[in-house]
């Protein structure tokens, strides 16, 4: 009954034009979650994320395909080479000319600099690696770079924010725009500011990205979830990242 | 693959209780779900977990499929000399995977 209501309170929050939320009231999806929860997060020998960290760093470390390189022969420590980096994901590829995010990039060195093979997305290979990678970036401000070449696409990552979809017809702004102080199914309503990914989330038993968390919320409103990596994605994380912008870092978060 | 994640205070003074943790990262399948096409996941978890502490046991507990995936123990014990603390998780296959710390008592 209670989620029922919440429900009906939501689509009557959706049917308000959805207020961008003011700088000030900015929290991360941390703040809403409950004590325990926090506290596991909070302390490395218990952040379950912390296996995957673990993991990645071995993955490093470890020389793959015909180039017999690691990550680190290349980067070296990433302590020092990759502070700060996964902040500045999604970033433009020259390459390519598209915006590509962060999982994007690793493949894209692990195919064309090791010439290795791909890592699947969400294999745990690939999830470790970003888990480590995003980690030396914790406590760092979320810098969505200055790119004029993103700008397009941020754009469409603000307009598929918005637009309904599903046979519920709910936007990403229905609920983590117009109702976040609210709860949905006795969970809370998050801001939707990625700020912990690739995050263990209790309920999977396992590390996920943030596109996988997408595809969830996707599922939930009953519409077809884009494809890992999908265009729509990269953008959607771009405009998450500038609605972000300067909170800090957390990977690896743990959320129920 | 580093799959396990143990905590250990580095040093301690003798008879101090330490705080010790410890977590592996595991499946721990019930064997009760079902895959996308139907057919049962077999099962697949730890059913033993130990801590040995300069080679005496001075941890155990048995495992039972409600435990949740990548199982994390916590325990204390007292400091009484330094050495290595040992922790074995041992499977449904009888397979072992372990870890260790070092403990320098004063």
């Amino acid at each position: 009954m209670r989620a029922r209501l919440a429900l009906a309170a939501l689509l009557y929050a959706g049917s308000a034009a959805a207020q961008a939320i003011p700088a000030a009231e900015r929290r991360s999806g941390t703040d809403f979650m409950s004590a325990q929860t926090r506290a596991v997060q909070a302390d490395d020998t218990a952040n379950p994320g912390m296996l995957w960290v673990l993991q990645g760093e071995t993955l490093w470390n470890e020389p793959a395909g015909a180039s017999g390189r690691s990550c680190a022969s290349c980067h070296g420590e990433a302590a020092a080479s990759m502070r700060g980096v996964a902040a500045r994901y999604p970033a433009f590829d020259a390459a390519s000319g598209a915006p590509i995010d962060l999982a994007g990039k690793i493949d894209q060195c692990r195919t064309q600099r090791q010439q290795a093979e791909t890592l699947p997305r969400e294999s745990e290979d690939a999830l470790g690696l970003a888990a480590y990678v995003g980690h030396q970036s914790r406590g760092m401000p979320i810098a969505p770079p200055n790119d004029p070449r993103l700008d397009a696409a941020r754009a469409e990552g603000k307009r598929l924010f918005e637009t309904r979809m599903g046979q519920l017809d709910l936007a990403c702004s229905s609920c983590h725009d117009a109702y976040w102080r609210g709860r949905l199914g006795g969970s809370a309503v998050t801001q939707a500011h990625p700020t912990g990914y690739p995050i263990y989330r209790l309920e999977w038993q396992a590390v996920g990205s943030l596109q996988r968390r997408m595809r969830g919320c996707m599922v939930g409103v009953r519409a077809e979830p884009f494809a890992y990596g999908a265009a729509e994605f990269i953008a959607l994380e771009l405009y998450l990242n500038s609605r972000a912008a300067g909170m800090p870092v957390e990977t690896p978060a743990v959320r129920p | 693959m580093s799959r396990t994640l143990v905590s250990v205070p580095k040093t301690a003074r003798a008879g101090d209780i330490v705080d010790i943790r410890a977590m592996i990262a595991h499946p721990m399948e019930t064997g009760y779900r079902m895959g996308p096409n139907g057919q049962a996941i077999p099962r697949n978890i730890i059913r033993h977990f130990a801590c040995d502490y300069d080679g005496e046991e001075v941890f155990s507990a048995e495992f039972h499929p409600a435990m949740s995936a990548n199982p994390f123990v916590a325990f204390s014990t007292v400091a009484t000399k330094s050495g290595t603390l040992t922790f074995r998780w041992t499977d449904d296959d009888g397979k072992v995977e372990t870890a260790s710390a070092e403990i320098s008592v004063s």
